[in-house]
């Protein structure tokens, strides 16, 4: 007997979602990768802060660093492959709309990067005392972090054909998005030529709540950071869906 | 309502920065038949399904499509949900066994869980795959793979299915199979567009055609109506011995002929045939004769009733055996 009646469209994006993760993210090498990615970044850091309170210090940008690698290249990569196997196309056939295809696309990078940035926070809950940490926001912030970088994913993805060229682009934007977020160095520090581009990135109000969030840091104010987030994550949803629209429906 | 066409396309137009890769042509489809697009390489017909099928934007033109006009917002997606489509190459998941590649295809459609796994079941059987349900699709042959994307097609139950090149580039034996199938599916009620480039397939399976060149439609109808074209042909066929007809041509036999015979048409076909055609019935002794002058031994002459081919031909002005070489050269 069935419980609830899922609606077409549900049931695709559902089962999309479900694919992915099977076939991509629970892969053995993937997880390993996911794993082991944070997992290394936090060993590094950790064992380079002796103090509890740099363990604090540092973890923000532990979390922000295991959340942008478990989600850019890996949405970038498996929509480039599969666009190249050419299974791409079936989605695009489906009578599903454009959304909920890139909500069920998008939904799994997501999933994946949110896990990744529980595991340096599940490491320091061994070391340090997390009691006081904000953990609403400090999940919110990481939700959408796993958000706006996935999308990133999502326009390295469209402007990209071959898998390599995904991976590459990736770490293109990435290891600039880390220095300039105001992660390591804070955004009062920064050149000043340079902090015009720190605040067109996403990542910097996102670092910026991990902060607010675990040790009170924060430049911003948390209410701005949170709403200048979610309006990142609408526009680059609009602005990714637009693209697919235009280039891979040609 | 009752859609005495269920695909309806008119002046449809594909530019891709400034070639035009289809040049407004308009057809319609009747339910539940077969129609074809006979056409060479590049002609427009893959162009074409993309169109119909919403992978590719329309430039100009209308298509409806069960009754939807793709020009409203939101009814290429009803339209999606009649229709299945097999492309000239699998796209399956490599990775995935054959039964969850099924399955997946499914639920694309909105399939529930127990009703696409019996419909995934039935069709592995029905296509003789139930062995390889479980291995996964990059182990599959050729063959195998142009099956398994057919039944995915079609697990949905669509009521009209697109097939591009259905049977390019696979054995015979699994050609066979796959036209057998298209007809059962026929004649379940199924309407079918497909293209090739084999011109017996098109004459075998289907009651109305196109053909298709350089992105315009030079002439479509009925089997039957285009063979007509062809009856007032009257057509020699001469086999010589291997590598004749190259023979014949180097010595500008056919000009011979032509001048000799006026009002017919040579054609060579294959290394070993030459074909005259004309509108008059031919004396076969001074043919044979001309032959003979050039030293072309000639082993069989038979008078044949023209076929799709000849009529390809005559309307297009392409060499069917040009039509293939490029083919097969192509898929390797
Ligand atoms: N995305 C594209 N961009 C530019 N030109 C294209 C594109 N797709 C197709 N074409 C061109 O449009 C023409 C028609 O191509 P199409 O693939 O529709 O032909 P076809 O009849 O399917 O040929 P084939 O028998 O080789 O499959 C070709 O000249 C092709 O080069
Ligand atoms: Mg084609």
């Amino acid at each position: 007997m069935k419980l609830i009646n899922l609606s077409p469209w549900m049931i695709a994006t559902f089962n999309i979602l479900k694919k992915d993760m099977k076939t991509y993210y629970l892969k053995p090498p993937n997880i390993s990768w996911g794993l082991i990615f944070p997992f290394a970044w936090t060993l590094m850091f950790f064992l380079r802060s002796q103090t509890p309170m740099q363990i604090q210090d540092v973890l923000p940008g532990v979390i922000a660093m295991s959340v942008l690698f478990g989600t850019t290249s890996m949405l970038a990569v498996t929509i480039t492959f599969e666009r190249r196997q050419r299974s791409f196309e079936r989605l695009l056939l489906a009578p599903i709309s454009l959304n909920a295809l890139m909500l069920a696309k998008t939904s799994g990078a997501i999933l994946f990067g949110v896990f990744n940035a529980f595991i340096p926070v599940i490491f320091a809950s061994f070391l340090v005392d997390l009691s006081g940490v904000g953990w609403l926001s400090l999940s919110a912030g990481i939700v959408l972090i796993a958000i706006t970088s996935t999308f990133l994913g999502l326009l390295i993805a469209v402007s990209v054909k071959e898998v390599f060229e995904a991976q590459t682009f990736s770490n293109f934007f990435r290891f600039p998005m880390i220095f300039l977020c105001g992660l390591f160095i804070p955004l009062a520090e920064l050149p000043l030529a340079l902090r015009p581009i720190s605040y067109i990135l996403p990542l910097t109000y996102g670092a910026d709540i991990l902060k607010w969030s675990i040790n009170d840091g924060g430049y911003l104010p948390v209410s701005l950071s949170f709403a200048l987030l979610a309006a990142f994550s609408v526009a680059l949803f609009v602005l990714s869906t637009y693209n697919i629209k235009t280039k891979w429906i040609h | 309502m009752v859609h005495l066409f269920i695909i309806e396309a008119e002046g449809l137009t594909k530019n891709f920065n400034g070639f035009t890769a289809v040049d407004g042509i308009s057809f319609r489809v009747a339910q539940g038949e077969i129609f074809a697009f006979l056409g060479p390489n590049g002609a427009g017909k893959t162009t074409t399904i993309n169109m119909l099928t919403g992978l590719a934007r329309i430039s100009a033109g209308t298509i409806r499509l069960g009754g939807w006009d793709y020009a409203l917002k939101g009814s290429l997606k009803k339209a999606q949900q009649r229709m299945g489509i097999v492309p000239d190459e699998s796209n399956l998941y490599e990775e995935l066994d054959g039964f969850n590649n099924l399955c997946f295809c499914a639920s694309l459609y909105g399939m529930g869980k127990p009703e696409r796994e019996k419909r995934a079941q039935e069709l592995l059987k029905q296509f003789n795959l139930e062995a390889a349900g479980k291995r996964p699709f990059r182990a599959y042959s050729k063959g195998m793979k142009r099956k398994l994307t057919l039944a995915a097609g079609i697990i949905h139950q669509p009521e009209v299915l697109f097939l591009d090149e259905p049977t390019t580039g696979i054995d015979v034996e699994s050609a066979r199979q796959i036209r057998s199938l298209i007809q059962q599916l026929n004649k379940a009620g199924t309407t079918i567009f497909l293209t090739t480039h084999y011109i017996e397939e098109a004459e075998r399976l289907c009651r109305r055609l196109a053909f298709i060149v350089e992105g315009r439609i030079v002439r479509q109808g009925g089997l039957a109506e285009l063979m007509e074209e062809g009856q007032g042909d009257y057509i020699v066929q001469f086999i010589l011995d291997d590598g004749g007809a190259k023979h014949a041509v180097e010595q500008e036999l056919p000009a011979a002929l032509a001048a000799r015979f006026p009002h017919t048409e040579i054609n060579i076909h294959g290394d070993r045939e030459v074909r005259v055609t004309s509108s008059v019935p031919l004396e076969l002794a001074p043919l044979i004769e001309i032959f003979s002058n050039y030293h072309l031994p000639v082993f069989e002459a038979k008078i044949m009733r023209p076929t799709l081919e000849d009529v390809f031909v005559r309307i297009t002005g392409i060499e069917a055996a040009r039509l293939k070489k490029e083919k097969e050269g192509k898929k390797g």
